[in-house]
């Protein structure tokens, strides 16, 4: 950003002539990205906002009804419920899902013989995990008759109905998405080719540990990108619903205890078509979400270390 | 640790720089490695082996048997699968393939449009609109979907493509505006520049130009667009209620909820059907995949 400020202050110096012209062009090409902004999210931003704070089902005009959507979110006890859910995945999964990425990336790392292979194999499954296909093969191996018992059945050991069972329901959808760890894995990849290997050359012949040297100059000179993982994934996670959903069979079942926040959201909207008090819903996931993403960015100042 | 004072035996390296010295436990570390990662790739990989294998499974063999050997031969379960709900499954590959095509299209020609002006022109309020765009890409869908909603089944467009089409042909994907004016931003100026100077105007130079020094950021951003759009299921679900506008996504969803004889034999047939393109996809692009997620990251 800093470079393209600089070339903006040496163009405007320039005079006011080309400035003009390029107004004009601007505005040409971001005429589609504008409208976007206008109608397709900005717009309703702003609009889900106004109706959190009306009665809306689709056939009646909307009716303001104050704070009445805040009052109800207080007492909606499925709506707290699906906030622990919700914050318990996030809690749970993003954590797991980096560690596998940021571990399978050191492994992969410099000039280790067939690494494209693994690192294919690995990234393959984070394009699939978010299919209705890859939700319906999760409902057959973690059903009661499923693959995982089966191959439990081998190693003799008694399974149970994974999804069926509300104490474990969840933990299926975890795995789901620590099995996509292939993206942030990339991510990680490209990133641990920027440390120049001369850092870990000298602290070796210090007679740094691997310990050590994952400690002091890994995590160091990686913690941008660490950051960036987990901001993406944090924001990722919390709009969980495609898998919950096919699993659950559209209910957020058993006993609600794969009842995401987007999925509640979903079905007071799209089933109830209670449209205000969805909006109002929106509204707070997008603080929730917005709230976090600040945290991190104030908690990155004591953890992330930028080089230049 | 006192195997590391054995003596180092030299080996012959594939000529990575710089030659690491091998020593024996080098190499049985090196062996455990490849042995614990092929293992990983296994698991990693074996629940979609088993359920390719498993569509060619009789029903009830699905349930008894954990391995990947096929004894019994069962191709009747692609057909079944194909002709259980009440369009033939091509239908619905077809609904999917229309809306990507769209799909597609309008990210290449709207979020480069965006890129050429965030990354080439100079304009009033540059800095505050690229750090809106920037913002929507953090921008949960679903809390715009509430008010897109309503706004599209005024027009009437419900049950239609337009809903997830239009919205694309807007440059709505920040992503891959981001994408596209990180690629852009490092082409070198001197070939606008020399355009300009032969009385080319900012379209000419963009067409001519840029968009074809651009292509490897529209080949990641066809593939990227190809594979989300294909999985996408929250909108398509939202948008499409009629069974014959229904994309794969929401058809194998309504599989799954049609307790009517459906067998997890024809479920999962459906399901390898669906997961094929994407499948393709990352074999041909696997190179544009990688680069694009890994240059996004890390800029």
């Amino acid at each position: 950003m800093s470079a393209l400020g600089e070339l903006r202050r040496l163009r405007s110096a320039r005079g006011a002539p080309p400035r003009k012209r390029d107004n004009r062009a601007a505005f040409l090409f971001l005429l589609p990205w504008f409208l976007g902004l206008l109608l397709i999210t900005a717009g309703p931003v702003a609009a889900s906002f106004v109706l959190g704070f009306t009665d809306y089902n689709l056939i009646q005009a909307p009716e303001f009804n104050g704070l009445d959507n805040l009052r109800r979110m207080v007492a909606d006890e499925r709506l707290h419920h699906a906030l622990g859910v919700t914050f318990r995945y996030v809690a749970v999964s993003v954590p797991l899902q980096l560690a596998a990425a940021l571990g399978l990336a050191m492994l992969l790392d410099r000039g280790l013989r067939g690494l494209s292979f693994y690192r294919s194999a690995f990234y393959l499954p984070s394009l699939l995990g978010s299919s209705v296909a890859i939700a319906v093969l999760w409902r057959q191996i973690f059903g009661a008759e499923g693959l995982v018992n089966r191959v439990l059945d081998v190693a003799g050991i008694q399974g149970r109905g994974w999804i069926s069972d509300p104490d474990t329901a969840l933990s299926t959808l975890v795995v789901l998405n620590v099995w996509t760890f292939g993206a942030p894995m990339v991510i990680f990849l490209a990133g641990l080719r920027q440390i120049p290997a001369m850092y870990y050359e000298a602290a070796a012949v210090d007679g740094a540990s691997r310990w050590t040297r994952f400690r002091r100059i890994t995590v160091p000179l990686l913690s941008p990108i660490i950051f960036f993982n987990l901001v993406l994934q944090i924001i990722h996670a919390f709009q969980a619903f495609t898998q919950a959903f096919v699993v659950s069979g559209g209910t957020g079942g058993p006993s609600d205890s794969t009842l995401f926040y987007t999925l509640y959201l979903y079905q007071r909207g799209f089933n109830n078509f209670d449209m205000g008090y969805a909006s109002a819903l929106a509204w707070l996931l997008l603080l929730i979400i917005a709230a976090f993403t600040a945290l991190n960015f104030w908690a990155a100042k004591r953890w992330v270390f930028y080089d230049d | 640790m006192t195997d590391l004072q054995e003596r180092p035996v030299p080996v012959v390296t594939d000529g990575d720089p710089p030659p690491p010295r091998r020593t024996v436990p080098d190499r049985v570390r090196s062996v455990a490695k490849h042995t614990g990662l092929i293992l990983l790739t296994l698991v990693m990989l074996y629940p979609v082996l088993w359920m390719v294998v498993s569509s060619l499974r009789p029903g009830n063999e699905i349930f008894r048997s954990p391995g990947i050997v096929l004894d019994s031969l069962r191709v009747a379960n692609y057909s079944e699968g194909w002709t259980a709900l009440s369009d033939p499954f091509g239908a619905y590959l077809l609904n999917s393939a229309i809306v990507v095509l769209g799909c597609i299209i309008g990210n290449l020609v709207s979020c480069s449009m965006a890129a050429y002006a965030f990354a080439r022109l100079d304009f009033t309020g540059k800095r505050l609109f690229f750090a809106v765009m920037l913002g929507t890409i953090m921008l949960p869908i679903h809390v715009i979907i509430v008010p897109q909603y309503i706004m599209f089944s005024q027009l009437g467009w419900v049950n239609t493509f337009l809903p997830l089409i239009v919205p694309k042909l807007l440059a709505t994907d920040a992503f891959f505006v981001f994408l596209m004016v990180q690629f852009i931003r490092g082409l070198p100026r001197e070939l606008d520049e020399a355009a300009r100077i032969d009385g080319a105007g900012h379209p000419r130079i963009f067409l001519r130009v840029i968009l074809p020094l651009m292509l490897p950021a529209l080949a990641t951003t066809t593939i990227f667009t190809f594979i989300w759009t294909w999985n996408d299921f929250f909108s398509q679900l939202i948008y499409l209620t009629d069974p014959d506008m229904y994309t794969v996504p929401v058809a194998l969803r309504s599989f799954v909820d049609s307790t009517v004889a459906t067998s997890w034999g024809s479920m999962f047939a459906m399901s390898v059907v669906s997961l094929l393109p994407i499948f393709l996809a990352f074999l041909i692009g696997q190179r544009y995949l990688i680069k694009g997620i890994a240059t996004t990251g890390i800029k």
